[in-house]
């Protein structure tokens, strides 16, 4: 049996019990690779060689090719611009889904990212404390949040009423297309990391 | 349209135009292109979790088998039936695919729900259907790896330790695990995506933006 029993039993109550803009730690509940284990396939699935310090990426990296082609795609979503929907409003997507479907730590991650791309620190805090967007936040990012969670129930929830209202409101096609992508990609990665391990507040924020 | 549908097709099949009914040249194709990384990779993804050349203790019947499930879950028909086919033509005879139905409809329901950590979230936690697989027909392996998909599909914040040392225990080991949870979250993915290109599809493009599709 390899679930540690002190992860299993969570004796440090680091966990965060409320979203958080914090930068926090994760934990894998299954043994990750070790550094020495690596071979040519695993960094060619790690992408970037620097992943090999992350538990959550050296977890993974137990099936190489299958993270290669998350990485790959995970890039292609969040990093291409050309043309498409501007990055910051991709990660609030990345941020209201993982806030719907409850992952704390992703949803961390991605109000962070959201931020220093120049989003809405106020709204992102207030989606993060309450599930939604404040009713001051503009047209366009209440209905990016508003879409990535219809996106995000199970049976689906987008409809042609969205296309048409998003259109309306003046996204275009690649734009729709980008905010699919994104809100779709984080129902990957949220099952993931809250499978897989879970996360803590960092020390020195412990109360 | 999915009938047709195989992963050794030559020349390769893209898997999701093919369920979406995206023809070369549409104006949808031309959209999807714009992000050809991605395209690809989420092919390939599917290829590798799928119809993986080496199977790694995690065959493709099994692979197809929770594919079939997720789909099914998601009420997604298309994809659904795809991998039901590909199912019932991977040679295991029907009980399999007649399993999977019924659990199918047994084990449908609305999410996500779940519990958070103790604390302030609490308020928001939501209880639903907690769904146990008979082992019955198809054994206590794959029983748990569908236990395991229903709580991805739908209640993934109550995923816990033991979750996993339940799959442990019927035999998944921690990279069949890894490979599992992978399968089931790109699931969630794949029929997001043909989710929402299918409903662009039968909008068709914005006005100004291209020619209107031709008949494909």
């Amino acid at each position: 049996m390899s679930v540690t029993p002190q992860n299993a039993s969570r004796p440090d109550n680091r966990e965060p019990a409320r979203f958080t803009t914090a930068l926090l730690d994760w934990h894998p509940w299954l043994p990750p690779l070790e550094e020495s284990e690596l071979t040519e396939v695993h960094y060619d699935g790690l992408v970037d060689r620097a992943r090999a310090k992350s538990p959550y990426f050296m977890l993974l990296a137990r099936d190489p090719q299958v993270l290669g082609a998350r990485t790959r795609s995970d890039r292609d979503i969040f990093y291409n611009t050309d043309g498409g929907l501007p990055r910051r409003e991709r990660e609030l997507a990345a941020t209201a889904v993982s806030r719907f479907n409850g992952c704390i730590y992703c949803a961390s991650v991605h109000a962070r990212f959201s931020e220093r791309q120049g989003g809405s620190s106020e709204a992102l805090a207030v989606l993060l404390a309450t599930g939604s967007l404040p009713v001051d936040a503009t047209e366009a990012w209440l209905l990016v949040a508003e879409v990535a969670r219809q996106i995000s129930e199970t049976p689906v929830g987008f409809s042609d009423v969205h296309v048409r209202v998003l259109r309306q409101a003046g996204f275009n096609d690649a734009e729709i297309l980008d905010l699919i992508n994104a809100s779709s990609f984080f129902n990957w990665a949220n099952r993931l990391m809250l499978s897989l391990g879970y996360p803590t507040l960092p020390v020195e924020k412990q109360d | 349209m999915t009938e047709g549908f195989s992963f050794e097709s030559d020349p390769p099949q893209d898997l999701i135009d093919s369920v979406v009914g995206i023809g070369a040249g549409s104006w949808l194709d031309t959209l999807r292109r714009g992000r050809s990384v991605l395209r690809d990779n989420a092919q390939q993804s599917a290829a590798l979790l799928l119809h993986p050349e080496r199977d790694e203790g995690f065959s493709r019947t099994e692979r197809l088998a929770v594919a079939s499930f997720v789909a099914g879950l998601h009420g997604e028909q298309d994809i659904y039936r795809l991998y039901l086919n590909l199912l019932e033509r991977s040679g295991d005879g029907d009980a399999l695919p007649a399993a999977i139905r019924q659990f199918v409809r047994d084990g449908r329901t609305r999410g996500p729900y779940g519990a958070y950590p103790q604390g302030t979230l609490s308020t928001e936690d939501l209880n639903g259907l907690v769904f146990d697989v008979s082992a019955a027909e198809i054994g206590t392996r794959l029983s748990a790896a569908l236990k395991h998909a229903h709580l991805l599909v739908y209640h993934p914040r109550d995923a816990s330790a033991g979750a996993l040392e339940a799959l442990q225990e019927t035999g998944w080991s921690e990279t069949a695990i890894v490979t599992l949870s992978q399968l089931v979250s790109f699931l969630t993915f794949q029929v997001r995506i043909i989710h929402g290109l299918t409903v662009l599809r039968h909008a068709g493009p914005a006005v100004g933006q291209g020619l209107p599709e031709s008949t494909s």
